[in-house]
């Protein structure tokens, strides 16, 4: 039972940077895998302030920071130099590294006695209870403030520049402001993720982050063949689904440990399941046609 | 108003595969103007179009809208005045945003887009009684995506799009070419009816010959990226479709 409640709370704190490569992925078309190193340098801000005793605010807005600027970063590099979005993440990716270990000091700082987000809030006598209840709230937060911006106008101006350039162009939205704000807000939500599993696995390492953009990537597309498969317009409830693909993909690892996988395959097992999950339905598809 | 000094525009200057669109283009158009534009492909005409709307900038000569010179001014900041129709039917719209966000985001094309919800009920009324104005039977359909919709329905309603929001010009690129018969008469007889209400200054690229003759007031006809044929109102009325065809001779 512990064990499949630690996958959903890893999965839903997860989510974050699900919301946020969805909005890379599917509103804007843009491959970001910028996402690698906002992750860790959510994580690395979280330990570090945490461990000098900085107030979770003060933490979290600092998180979100760090992330916007990871994407604005990326969308400079991207719009304004006209570099492949997928080179300009791992460009930014690549550099982060560095920034991240050198904000760290060291390649893993533990956080056992600090506060949490997840003590700070907590309700309940067992610690897995609060970890999951925290990081649902968090989610719905998160989920609700995203799934507004998306219904206003500047949200639908933001979700027309993914759909059609040449359209908002002539409505007079400037296509190459709307990718910048979109990366460092997916990857803001990104940095909270980060800022999340920091404290929910009580430490945060250098290399926490590698591999990761693929985990959020397959997560996505779970909850993406979700949305088409129930048909899916409303904008929350399509987020909600994005949250449960961010789940299944959790509880998916979780089950693959459980039947005996040694740890040190996980990234294999992650990068097989991901190929499923893309390259199945074009093998069904192919064969149909 | 729309005004083209001496414009010339050079594609791959100075390459193998150097394209001179536009050679010293000056034209004047006046307000609630409606110029046809014709000429044989790679004759300049879309160059003409996009250079008014800011997709193209010049490489030497200015163009100005209003009187305002905006030769260097992007696409993007131009939408203060001009609205475009394209050829493809895919590109005015977003397919899947539903019929009521697109309408929202184009009755602000001219205005900020802001963090606010600016769909309610009155605006959905005063979309559906617009749409209702087509005889599609669209006005039932506004959450639906807009992709949903065939070309010719996408056309009409990007044309009506245009006017949700104030505009002077209004530029249609082949906006019936990809239509059959009966969709291209629905969007020709919607742009003649909104044209006329809205009284904007038009420019419409068409290669059908019929069109030609049928609208506009003005018909100007380019070949080899200048201007051959300027053709006024009154000379239009006496035009035969021989004549036009003998342009292309």
């Amino acid at each position: 039972m512990i064990f499949y409640l630690s996958a959903l709370t890893m999965g839903l704190c997860l989510s974050a940077m699900g919301l946020g490569i969805y909005i890379t992925m599917k509103i804007f078309r843009i491959p970001d895998i910028t996402t690698d190193g906002s992750y860790t340098m959510g994580a690395a801000v979280t330990a570090v302030l945490l461990t000098q005793d900085w107030s979770l605010p003060a933490v979290i807005g600092i998180t979100v920071a760090a992330g916007a600027l990871a994407g604005v970063l990326t969308g400079l590099v991207h719009t304004r130099l006209k570099i492949d979005a997928l080179l300009a993440g791992i460009l930014v990716m690549t550099g982060l590294y560095s920034v991240n270990l050198t904000i760290l000091g060291r390649s893993n700082v533990p956080l056992l006695n600090t506060t949490s987000v997840f003590s700070a809030l907590s309700i309940f006598d067992k610690a897995i209870y609060n970890e999951v209840w925290v990081s649902l709230l968090f989610l719905i937060l998160l989920g609700g403030l995203l799934s507004y911006m998306l219904r206003t106008d500047f949200g639908l101006a933001m979700r027309a520049t993914g759909n059609s350039e040449s359209m908002t162009r002539a409505l007079g939205i400037n296509n190459d402001h709307m990718k910048i704000i979109g990366l460092a807000i997916a990857n803001a939500l990104t940095a909270l993720s980060g800022f999340l599993v920091a404290q929910y696995q009580h430490y945060t390492d250098i290399n926490m982050g590698i591999g990761i953009v693929l985990v959020g990537l397959g997560s996505v597309l779970i909850g993406d063949a979700l949305i088409n498969w129930l048909g899916v317009q409303r904008i929350w409830l399509q987020l909600a689904l994005i949250v449960a693909g961010c789940i299944l993909f959790q509880l998916v690892l979780a089950l693959a440990l459980s039947l005996g996988v040694n740890p040190n395959m996980l990234k294999l097992v992650t990068a097989v399941f991901v190929l499923a999950i893309v390259g199945i339905p074009r093998l069904i598809r192919n064969t149909a046609s | 108003m729309i005004e083209l000094q001496h414009v010339t525009k050079v594609f791959n200057r100075g390459k193998i595969n150097e394209v001179r669109a536009l050679e010293d283009v000056t034209l004047s158009i006046a307000d609630g103007e409606f110029v046809v534009l014709v000429g044989a492909n790679g004759s300049g005409k879309t160059t003409l179009l996009n250079m008014i709307a800011g997709a193209v900038i010049p490489n030497e000569g200015w163009v100005s809208l209003n009187g305002q010179e905006v030769t260097r001014l992007p696409e993007h900041k131009r939408s203060r005045w001009v609205a475009r129709v394209f050829q493809n039917p895919l590109a005015g719209t977003a397919p899947e945003l539903s019929i009521l966000d697109n309408f929202r985001l184009a009755s602000l094309r001219t205005g900020k887009k802001r963090l606010v919800i600016g769909i309610n009920d009155q605006f959905r009324n005063t979309v559906r009684d617009k749409i209702a104005g087509l005889g599609l039977g669209l006005e039932n359909k506004l959450q639906q995506p807009m992709g949903s919709l065939s070309g010719g329905q996408r056309q009409a309603l990007t044309l009506l799009m245009s006017v949700m929001d104030h505009t002077d010009i209004l530029l249609l690129d082949e906006p019936t070419a990809a239509l059959d018969p009966r969709s291209a008469e629905v969007v020709m007889e919607t742009a003649r009816k909104i044209i006329a209400d809205y009284r904007l200054t038009t420019m419409l690229i068409t290669h059908n010959m019929r069109e030609t003759l049928r609208f506009g007031n003005r018909i100007i006809h380019m070949a080899g990226g200048r201007v051959v044929h300027d053709i006024d109102a009154e000379a239009k009325k006496a035009l035969k479709l021989e004549d036009v065809y003998g342009w292309f001779g």
